[in-house]
């Protein structure tokens, strides 16, 4: 392809992307008995338009392999060829392949995995079984039919020195917006034209049809020009009108191929398709356009690309509404910008209240456009949780509740794979096989509830399967034997459950592909704090397990206590705080190794000085003296030593890695309303890093 | 220059499609279905239409059966932009009304050409 059509590529990779999930989504709820016309259509027409796009772009791989697909695809659009199970299961392959594929294209780097050369072998077998009935047309192979309206069947003829033409359209020739004025100047553009009008065939007055073609023309051309060409210019009408195209030098006509066509009965058989032109004179003839540049040359940049949303108007329309009353509020403030004086205070508060309250209505709003709904994520489950169930052997029904909860694009793209671990893990470990259920009393059939919901400024996400429970006595018998936990220890129900998202744990005897290698759940556990998030289990053995995922609403914004150190504000983000406490100094103690811990009621936390954390001059000088903030993350209590509390506010999250390298014990900072900086701690981060994780945890367990 | 309708499910598409025909100075209207292009053809003035025939809720033949029903649309250049190429396909095309025919992948060039040609 001779121009440059990279900057479509982004829209086509997306589309390609969505047609796909429509494409799977389509071929899971397929009734194979009776299947639904639109839904085989959707499915037809998503292999169609990528295979279209591909081709145009010149991605050959991804255009063949889709053609062969389409080819199938078409067989049973029109009812030629029924959909069993294996084909079915062909398919959702295909549709894997097509990603791997598409994503390939999409990342420039090449395809490593050669994995769909054998699903196209299969393909095609499947194809040359036959469909039943006739296969009267295939669809066309991409770089068939190249340029234009061209249909040139033959060689050339050898140029002659011209050509006598007899045009003589039939009446509704001009409906079908086919113009002869326009075919005589093209031909004219091919040599010398004279033109000789026959109006021979005009009607009365009173019988003439303002909208037919009652004239006919001999044409005379001259010049070096192949017959192709003159057919080609009449290539589109040949079916309308009479044309007789002659040699002027022979004396014999020349039976073109638009006379052919005509002798030939009008309704062309399935034969005569398969004597179509073959493609490769057709292209050899023309120009070939072909299929472009080999995929490598046409790739596209690396994803940093930012992504896109789609947001519906009602969501911008309220925007322009809101942005409207601000430019109001604005201009009502701006009066009071020359001359002031105290008066105008209360009307001065007044204009900022409203401005308090425009600001936050347009965060809101705003917020609320990069908000998407779970099932994006939720959707790809179906297929998952069938494929992993044959695979294993079992039975599962899945059910997704909650699927309209909205949450931060980002979250969303972000809880995914914690998610499909999490699920894979439920089926592998959690549901037992279908002979175990039926001894243990249970339905044949497990079944997996996702379900989403809002609570307080969070989204939960909970995934309750009715398996075996957590078996606690293979885990604390693991964890004894992996040295995370000592021998003799005591440790509540709750705690030993908890142990499966210690790193390294894993119960599994081997290495099942479909869990992985016990690096699963501490990498949930880790993606979600990441997030601001936490997730927990409770179990029950012999019913069930629920895992519960806890995110915040959005990233960019959070509730934070601004705290003093020393002559410096921090921020706590309010989601950790248990809360807060006057230090007294008899309740603080210090342990063996320089650790402090700190009576609260009955347990004891351990304390973190912030001032020494962070090396600053602590202005409460002394011990005893100061706060104590008690942080939660993990299930592990902490205290944070702190000289005083200041406000609680809505802070904005910025970035810290745009600018510095890797601060450990912060998660970003913010400017306060006096325009100071403030660094947001990083719970969870600092803790981990002061008090490796099972230490704290013999720590805070002991009552 | 001229108004053209560019009428196809790929966004993609249309945006090839309106690159190629406003590098000519043509102005580029686009819809993604038939029934989206019968209703910008209603209340717009197009001078040509390029369509699409594998979409959803219209299909292009059907489209340009229908364009032709309308007044202002009988003797309008309808050019039919597909990846099909039987000759099944083509007549049906020509006997819905359809001006043209050409096949994807297209040189935008002969996009170009084969439209300069129908709009005279």
């Amino acid at each position: 392809m001779s121009s440059d059509l990279s900057e479509f590529h982004v829209t086509f990779f997306e589309e390609s992307f969505e047609a796909l999930d429509a494409m799977e989504t389509e071929l899971l709820e397929l009734d194979l008995g009776e299947p639904d016309a639109e839904r085989v259509n959707t499915i037809f027409r998503g292999a169609h338009s990528i295979k279209g796009g591909a081709g145009m772009f010149g991605f050959e791989e991804l255009a063949s392999f889709t053609h062969v697909m389409e080819t199938l695809l078409d067989q049973v659009r029109d009812g030629k060829r029924s959909l069993d199970e294996e084909t079915r299961d062909l398919l959702l392959r295909s549709v894997d392949c097509l990603r791997a594929l598409t994503r390939a294209q999409q990342s420039g780097e090449g395809l490593t995995e050669t994995g769909f050369r054998d699903v196209q072998a299969e393909l095609n077998a499947v194809l040359e079984q036959g469909a039943e009935g006739e296969t009267a047309r295939s669809p066309n192979a991409p770089g068939e039919g190249s340029a234009g309206v061209a249909l040139g069947d033959e060689p050339p003829s050898p140029p002659l020195a011209g050509y006598h033409i007899r045009f003589a359209p039939y009446p509704g020739m001009l409906r079908s917006g086919n113009e002869p004025s326009r075919m005589f100047r093209e031909l004219a553009g091919l040599g010398e034209l004279t033109v000789t009008l026959d109006e021979r065939g005009l009607p009365d007055w009173d019988a003439l049809e303002p909208e037919d073609c009652y004239l006919a023309w001999d044409l005379r051309l001259e010049g070096e020009i192949s017959s192709a060409q003159v057919d080609e210019i009449f290539e589109w009408v040949e079916d309308e009108c009479e044309l007789v195209v002659e040699p002027l030098a022979s004396t014999e006509p020349v039976r073109t191929a638009t006379e052919e066509r005509h002798a030939r009965p009008p309704g062309t058989s399935s034969e005569a398709a398969g004597t179509d032109p073959t493609p490769a004179r057709r292209s050899a003839e023309r120009d070939p356009v072909g299929v472009g540049p080999k995929p490598g040359a046409g790739s596209t940049r690396r994803g940093a690309e930012p992504g896109s949303i789609r947001v519906g108007i009602d969501k911008v329309d309220a925007l322009i509404n809101l942005v409207g009353e601000l430019v109001i509020t604005q201009s009502m403030l701006s009066r009071f910008r020359g001359e002031f004086d105290a008066a105008q205070l209360a009307d001065l508060q007044e204009g900022l209240s409203h401005l308090e309250h425009n600001t936050r209505e347009l965060q809101e709003s705003i917020m609320q456009i990069r908000m998407l709904p779970i099932k994006f994520t939720f959707s790809r489950f179906p297929r998952l949780v069938r494929d992993l169930c044959a695979k294993l052997g079992k039975k599962v029904d899945l059910q997704l509740l909650g699927e309209r909860t909205e949450l931060d694009k980002t979250v969303l793209e972000k809880i995914g794979d914690p998610l499909v671990h999490i699920v894979r893990n439920s089926l592998d470990h959690g549901v037992e096989m279908p002979e175990a259920r039926r001894k243990a009393g249970k339905p044949e059939t497990g079944r997996i509830v996702l379900n989403a919901f809002h609570e307080g400024g969070n989204i939960v996400i909970q995934v309750t399967d009715d398996g075996a429970g957590v078996d606690t006595e293979r885990v604390l018998a693991k964890a004894i034997e992996q040295g995370i936990v000592e021998e003799g220890e005591r440790l509540s129900e709750e705690a030993i459950v908890d142990l499966i998202f210690h790193p390294g744990f894993s119960t599994a005897e081997s290495v099942s592909d479909v869990s992985g290698r016990g690096v699963g759940m501490d990498v949930v556990r880790r993606n979600i704090k990441e997030l601001g998030g936490s997730v927990e289990i409770r179990s029950q053995r012999g019913l069930g397990s629920t895992l519960t995922i806890r995110l915040p609403l959005t990233l960019a914004i959070l509730d934070g206590q601004l705290v003093r150190v020393g002559s410096e504000t921090y921020i706590v983000p309010l989601v950790s705080i248990v809360e807060s406490l006057q230090v007294q100094a008899a309740r603080m103690n210090q342990l063996a190794g320089s650790r402090e811990v700190y009576r609260v009621r009955a347990q004891h936390i351990p304390v973190i000085r912030l001032a020494e954390q962070f090396e600053i001059e602590a202005a409460g000088g002394s011990e005893g003296q100061g706060l104590l903030v008690v942080v939660e993350t993990d299930g592990v209590q902490v205290g944070l030593m702190v000289d005083d509390l200041l406000d609680q506010q809505q802070v904005v999250i910025k970035s810290l890695e745009a600018n510095f390298q890797q601060c450990d014990g912060f998660s970003g900072a913010t400017i306060l309303g006096d325009g100071t900086v403030a660094l947001i701690i990083d719970v969870p981060g600092l803790v981990e890093q002061r008090l490796p994780r099972s230490k704290a945890e013999r720590l805070t367990l002991v009552a | 220059m001229a108004r053209i309708l560019a009428v196809d499910d790929s966004k993609s598409m249309r945006q090839m499609v309106a690159f190629a025909l406003q590098s000519d100075g043509h102005e580029v209207v686009t819809a993604e279905d038939g029934v989206d292009a019968l209703g910008v053809a209603r209340n717009e003035v197009i001078d040509a239409v390029v369509t699409d025939i594998n979409m959803p809720n219209m299909d292009g033949i059907t489209l340009v059966r229908q364009l032709r029903a309308l007044e202002n649309y009988r003797f309008v250049p309808l050019l039919i932009l597909t990846t099909e190429s039987g000759i099944e396909r083509k007549q049906q095309g020509r006997a819905a009304g359809a001006t043209g025919w050409i096949v994807k992948p297209f040189e935008p060039e002969q996009l170009r050409v084969t439209v300069r040609r129908v709009l005279g």
